[in-house]
């Protein structure tokens, strides 16, 4: 599913190179429930963006599913993240002006679905999130953990294979938060690859499987380092 | 994403800033509005001075002769055997002066318009009551007169002059008719001036010798072929170019057409230059709003929209902002002009080309303005995009 050989990131930052990673290898099959772990600066930011095709390497090579994304275009990387990624962000990124339903149908526009089918897609997207209620609220009028669950709708809506959570409950209270994992922790269970990105262990916990990062370099859970 | 899901999102983003939308479309508005109301009023003012300038006479040539040395002018007779040339089909001679013409207790000093029958027709100007000169009154040096609307309303009010008798410098003639009224004319009086035969004026006004002479060619096809025959008997008789000298209608309609054609072209750059600026506007709004919608974008990106979907959906809003102020700025402009033209009585010409050409402009001002901001948006790093608060 995501395959990533020696992944290098670096930036220059008024003129001082940052190495945000240093060689990441990383194999994630289908299917699985995985957890990237790490503090603040440690990397993990800049790994989600460069697995959710948002960025791209500088050195290294990135396999997600069939596609060498590293060697694609701009246009074909928009593809790949409209149709094989669902992104749940941390803070939400909702449009503030579209009701809950029409946010939830903008993949679909980008995929070009037709108007009645995208509606009823997003209004099951939005059944399955337990929002069916509130489809015509717009973000403001909204809970936080009802907002999280309108980005989980959108994420969920184009069937996509990767759902990629860069710290999903980090803006919310603990009832909102164990909603939102109790969710992805069910997209799991029906055969959806899920990648969490969190700096909070017992967040992390919940996931099958758990992999540190620090300081730009991997490390597996249980793997001792030398 | 198809163009009706793009118009849709523009829409959408354009209807969400209500207030902002509208004063940007107001540049367009008063640009387009500018265009379609000034040109009108320009190509109005052609048209009317064309069909002044038609209604003078059709055909018309107009010789003056100026002179030279002791030599200055035509005889009668020599002038109305012009109308023998080729290609003239009238001619009429003119004597002119100045002289106060009495009824009763009115008196008028007026422009004396000494000629033959001919006049009439020539400069397309018809009696409305009584009869024009007639050939015996040129040959027998009658005492008649034929009077402007201007001067009969001066000396007669509501009486109908025809029959009654007035005194030019103290001589008395006989009114036979009344010109039919023409309002303001282009080349002469119009209406304030009275009609005697050729001879007779020759004597009252002291004048020998013709030094104009109105001539009518056969068809417009002829009118080059008599004007050089003119221009080379001239030469022959006067030896001198500056002499004389040969109008013709088509030409004088040239030279008005140009002159205001430039006045045209004047006032519809005016109005192009206000259409630049709403269009300036545009671009400056559109920055603005990529700026600020600079969040907005990345998730779009995020979700998968490509760089052509933003720069389309950009686009399209300045192209849907300029349109339908374009729409507006026609509409108000249209109405104007028939509202001016109503009240002040203008002749305005409404041409469609025109509003299809401010309409069209005012679209591509804003594919043009807003081509650099939709660029802008749609080439927004994602991940910079998302960062942005």
């Amino acid at each position: 599913m995501i395959r990533l050989e020696e992944i290098t990131k670096t930036y220059q930052l008024d003129g001082v190179e940052v190495n945000a990673l240093r060689g990441v290898t990383l194999n994630i099959s289908e299917g699985e429930f995985v957890a990237i772990v790490g503090p603040s600066g440690s990397g993990k930011s800049t790994l989600m963006n460069i697995i959710g095709c948002l960025d791209t390497p500088t050195s290294g090579k990135y396999w997600l599913k069939d596609h060498e994304v590293s060697k694609l275009s701009d246009n074909k990387l928009a593809d790949i993240r409209n149709r094989l990624i669902g992104f749940v962000f941390q803070s939400f990124n909702l449009l503030p002006r579209l009701t809950a339903l029409e946010n939830v149908e903008r993949p679909l526009i980008y995929r070009g679905v037709p108007k009645k089918e995208r509606r009823m897609l997003a209004e099951k997207a939005l059944e399955r999130v337990g929002l069916q209620d509130r489809m015509f609220h717009r973000p403001n009028q909204l809970s936080g953990g009802q907002q999280q669950r309108v980005a989980i709708a959108r994420a969920l809506v184009g069937d996509p294979a990767l759902i990629l959570a860069d710290e999903p409950t980090g803006n919310l209270d603990s009832v909102s938060g164990r909603e939102v994992m109790y969710l992805l922790k069910e997209l799991h269970a029906q055969g959806r690859t899920v990648l969490l990105i969190t700096h909070d262990t017992d967040i992390a916990r919940q996931a099958e499987r758990r992999v540190k990062i620090f300081d730009g370099r991997l490390q597996e859970e249980g793997e001792v380092v030398l | 994403m198809n163009l009706l899901q793009a118009v849709r999102l523009a829409f959408g983003a354009i209807m969400s800033n209500k207030l902002r939308s509208f004063l940007t479309m107001l540049g367009v508005i008063i640009g387009v509005f500018a265009v379609v109301a000034l040109v009108s009023i320009g190509q109005g003012a052609t048209s009317q001075v064309t069909a002044e300038i038609q209604g003078m006479g059709s055909n018309l040539i107009v010789l003056d002769i100026r002179g030279r040395g002791g030599l200055d002018s035509l005889t009668l007779d020599e002038a109305v055997a012009l109308a023998k040339r080729p290609g003239v089909s009238a001619v009429a001679p003119v004597v002119d002066g100045y002289a106060t013409v009495k009824f009763a207790t009115e008196s008028n000093y007026t422009s004396i318009v000494g000629t033959t029958s001919a006049y009439s027709f020539v400069r397309n100007h018809f009696v409305d009551q009584g009869r024009f000169l007639a050939d015996v009154d040129v040959q027998n040096r009658l005492k008649v007169a034929v009077l402007g609307a201007e001067v009969a309303e001066n000396l007669f009010g509501e009486l109908d002059p025809v029959g009654h008798e007035i005194r030019i410098n103290g001589s008395a003639f006989t009114v036979i008719g009344v010109l039919e009224e023409k309002g303001f004319s282009l080349g002469g009086p119009s209406d304030d001036f009275v009609i005697i035969p050729a001879s007779t004026a020759e004597r009252l006004l002291r004048r020998q010798g013709i030094r104009t002479v109105y001539l009518q060619a056969e068809s417009a096809a002829t009118v080059d072929l008599v004007v050089s025959g003119l221009e080379s008997l001239m030469q022959l008789y006067f030896r001198d170019e500056n002499a004389f000298s040969v109008f013709n209608q088509a030409e004088i309609l040239d030279i008005l057409d140009e002159v205001t054609g430039v006045l045209t072209l004047m006032l519809g750059g005016i109005a192009g230059i206000s259409l630049l600026v709403g269009g300036i506007g545009i671009m400056n709004i559109m920055l603005v709003s990529v700026t600020e919608r600079t969040r907005e974008i990345g998730i779009n990106k995020a979700l998968g929209a490509k760089k052509r979907d933003i720069l389309l959906q950009f686009l399209i809003e300045s192209v849907v902002i300029s349109g339908v102020g374009g729409f507006i700025g026609m509409v108000l402009g249209y109405g104007t002009v028939r509202l001016f033209s109503g009240l002040f009585g203008l002749t305005i010409a409404f041409s469609p080309q025109v509003v299809l050409t401010a309409f069209t402009f005012s679209v591509f001002v804003g594919i043009f303005f807003g081509l650099y901001p939709a660029n802008k948006a749609a080439k927004l790093n994602p991940i910079d995009a998302l960062r942005s608060e």
